[in-house]
């Protein structure tokens, strides 16, 4: 069924339940994403896609839009909080982009540079992380995980369905695990696919890195913004 | 009344130092000190890293010589993968030519910044010139048409670097067993022809050559002061290959004394069966030598001076550096040349010849290759490799070893600073005694002398301590009581 909604003052006619984030990709404008992927269950975790529905600030990748919903995206004080939520990330971890094989091609980092985040605001936290090398073929820098849960959502057994990647213990005690014998079974192009689809560098593939030259690097070549856009668009 | 000086910070270096001497009732020199007071720590924290990081991580050390850190570093994986020099295999010729074109160009540009802006000064101006002037921006009042052409060799030399390593600082290359992309035909024209703002390759030799004349017309008009100032014995040491030649990107390590006779030559993966370190409490930097020589005898002079000393000649497809390093060697009639000033002569031969080695890569095919990563099963992993290179200020080591899961947990550098610490304390109390020994007045332009023959190393303290810091060093005179006379700060 059409519906009308509103999205910083521009009416858009849509179809009832779509999700907002999609909408407004659709309608060229631009909501930052982390945890969301398009056509996958809404994880709703990182909150990156904040923003003011009918007056109360929302998880964008949560809201089915309905008729009449009034949008605002591009609102000071949201905005701040969209940028607010990407520090808390970086604050919140030991994220050290100059040596990390994912930079260049990290959602986080991505995000950072489009939010024009220089610094954070926030006092750096630097976490004690024990980075888990124990299976064949794949690193766990724990140093860089953001609890997304894309992995522990996506990323699972293909005979058993079970989960290979899981969150241990929580709060500041949280920690991204992995099921060594699960992940020792991983097909290569399984290991890849949980390297891809982790935002961060965070699931490494062991011994591969850099492969990128500088340059051609995913969000060198398109932003985050343009990917997020066309994608949708399509 | 004895006395203590102190210049800290040490200017015109990159790194933080200070110099002490201390005098006795009579002025004379009793004791001189280069101190490296910064630490730095990078062999520890690179500890649990993933290995295939650490020649990412590492290069972080250095924002002048980040490309031989990445380069040792790029060797000492190769070998740990299983398909380096220490277990007789040798990257493809592509990989291996990108890798030097990367070295060269960096040579170029470091040794053009260590020629031109820290030395030229005092070439120009004297040592007691005033220091508001004896610095790059005296030069550019002085000799604006000097520094355009500098700041253009310069540029020239970061775009070879940023073509290669995709971004003038701290990019990113080398991949275990080979690099992560080749040279394009249009990148090498425009490095060759130049044009919107680039210098072309043949400009860039043009002025390469012009570098060089400054320092013989230097020498013509100083050779008393030139050819006297710090004469330093020390053995020499450099990369070779062969034919005993320079090889700036590998090689076995030769090691000539006075006469040019070979002290010694060993495979680099063995050197922790020659060298040994000394430390000492008033400095990070630590003191290498030869074990069957001793700290004394054993320690080596590597960079530039050593490296001429060492080289027996240049190839022909260098002709003009060919030419150069014969002039230099009829100079000293066969002997290894221990003038500290004539470092800066070496240094600029050397950018003479990195420009033609790279004139000569930038024409060859292979930098088109397709095959760019030697790859070989998981049963070649060795664990463990090092991996040495000719930085611009001498000899570079790494040396790495990982678990079976991949995790760093041992790393050594032994960098080019650290190997000439003795040739470098050396050089202080020789300046020390002839410029301040005996003088009752100490002015700033005799303080200035120890700091020029400090700058003829063109030392790297930062690397050398492997530290966290800023760069500056400071030179200080303390009496026989120890207290602070005078002291020359940054």
């Amino acid at each position: 069924m059409s519906i009308r909604i509103t999205i910083d003052g521009n009416e858009i006619i849509t179809q009832d339940g779509a999700t907002l984030v999609d909408v407004a990709a659709e309608n060229g404008i631009y909501i930052p994403t982390l945890c969301h992927l398009k056509g996958k269950p809404c994880l709703g975790t990182c909150r990156i896609c904040s923003v003011r529905v009918n007056g109360n600030v929302m998880a964008a990748c949560t809201v089915p839009v309905s008729d009449g919903l009034e949008v605002e995206v591009d609102e000071p004080e949201v905005s701040d909080m969209r940028k607010a939520l990407v520090e808390f990330l970086f604050v919140e971890g030991n994220h050290n982009c100059p040596s990390c094989e994912k930079s260049g091609r990290c959602d986080l980092q991505a995000l950072g540079c489009e939010l024009g985040m220089m610094v954070s605001r926030f006092p750096y936290r630097f976490p004690v992380r024990i980075r888990d090398h124990a299976a064949k073929r794949i690193w766990l820098e724990r140093d860089r995980c953001i609890f997304c849960q894309r992995c522990v959502q996506f990323i699972r057994d293909r005979e058993t369905s079970r989960k290979i990647f899981s969150i241990k213990d929580r709060g500041t005690h949280a920690s991204i695990e992995i099921d060594i014998e699960l992940a020792d079974k991983m097909p290569p192009e399984q290991i890849r696919e949980a390297a891809e689809l982790c935002p961060v560098g965070c699931i490494i593939e062991k011994g591969v890195g850099y492969n990128d030259p500088i340059g051609r690097r995913k969000y060198e070549i398109k932003s985050i913004r343009e990917r997020a856009l066309e994608r949708k668009r399509k | 009344m004895s006395r203590k000086l102190v210049i800290d910070p040490v200017t015109r270096i990159e790194g933080h130092g200070k110099v002490t001497v201390h005098l006795d009732d009579d002025n004379r020199v009793v004791d001189a000190k280069l101190h490296v007071v910064e630490f730095r720590g990078f062999e520890k924290f690179i500890q649990g890293h993933p290995y295939w990081e650490t020649p990412v991580l590492l290069q972080r050390i250095c924002g002048i010589c980040f490309v031989s850190h990445h380069l040792s570093g790029a060797k000492a994986l190769d070998d740990m993968v299983g398909v380096g020099y220490s277990t007789g295999m040798e990257i493809l010729p592509t990989a291996n030519k990108v890798r030097r074109l990367g070295h060269y160009a960096q040579q170029l540009q470091s040794h053009v910044t260590a020629y031109f802006y820290l030395t030229v000064p005092e070439m120009l101006f004297g040592m007691d010139a005033p220091p508001e002037q004896r610095n790059v921006l005296g030069l550019v009042e002085a000799n604006p048409e000097l520094i355009k052409t500098v700041v253009a060799l310069r540029k020239w030399g970061q775009e070879v670097i940023k073509t290669v390593f995709g971004k003038r600082m701290h990019g990113i290359s080398s991949v275990p067993g080979g690099v992560n992309k080749n040279i394009s035909i249009a990148e090498r024209n425009r490095l060759l022809k130049g044009g919107d703002g680039l210098l072309s390759m043949d400009e860039v030799i043009e002025y390469a050559q012009e570098g060089l004349k400054l320092f013989y017309d230097f020498h013509d008009k100083h050779r008393e002061e030139v050819d006297g100032f710090a004469k330093v014995p020390a053995l020499n040491m450099s990369l070779v290959d062969d034919d005993g030649n320079v090889d700036y990107y590998h090689g076995k390590m030769r090691i000539l004394d006075k006469n040019k006779e070979i002290v010694a030559e060993l495979n680099y993966h063995d050197y922790i069966d020659h060298f040994s370190e000394a430390t000492e409490e008033w400095s990070y930097m630590k003191f290498p030598f030869l074990k069957s020589l001793g700290r004394e005898a054993g320690s080596v002079r590597v960079g530039p001076l050593a490296r001429v000393n060492v080289t027996k000649t240049y190839g022909d497809s260098t002709p003009l550096a060919k030419a150069a390093l014969e002039r230099f060697h009829d100079y000293t009639h066969g002997k290894a040349n221990d003038m500290t000033l004539h470092t800066n002569w070496a240094r600029a031969i050397e950018i003479l010849h990195s420009a033609e080695l790279i004139k000569e890569l930038l024409l060859d095919p292979d930098l088109q290759g397709e095959q760019l990563v030697l790859t070989l099963e998981d049963n070649a992993w060795t664990g463990e490799g090092v991996g040495v290179v000719e930085a611009p200020r001498g000899t570079l080591l790494h040396h790495y070893r990982a678990n079976q899961d991949g995790e760093i947990t041992f790393a050594n550098l032994v960098v080019a600073t650290t190997q000439n610490n003795t040739v470098m304390n050396r050089t202080v109390r020789s300046v020390a005694e002839d410029y301040l020994g005996g003088r009752a007045e100490i002015t700033e332009g005799m303080m200035n002398a120890i700091e020029v023959g400090i700058r003829a190393y063109d030392p790297c303290l930062s690397c050398a301590t492997h530290a966290m810091g800023q760069m500056p060093l400071v030179i200080s005179i303390y009496d026989a009581n120890g207290t602070l006379v005078d002291e020359c700060v940054r």
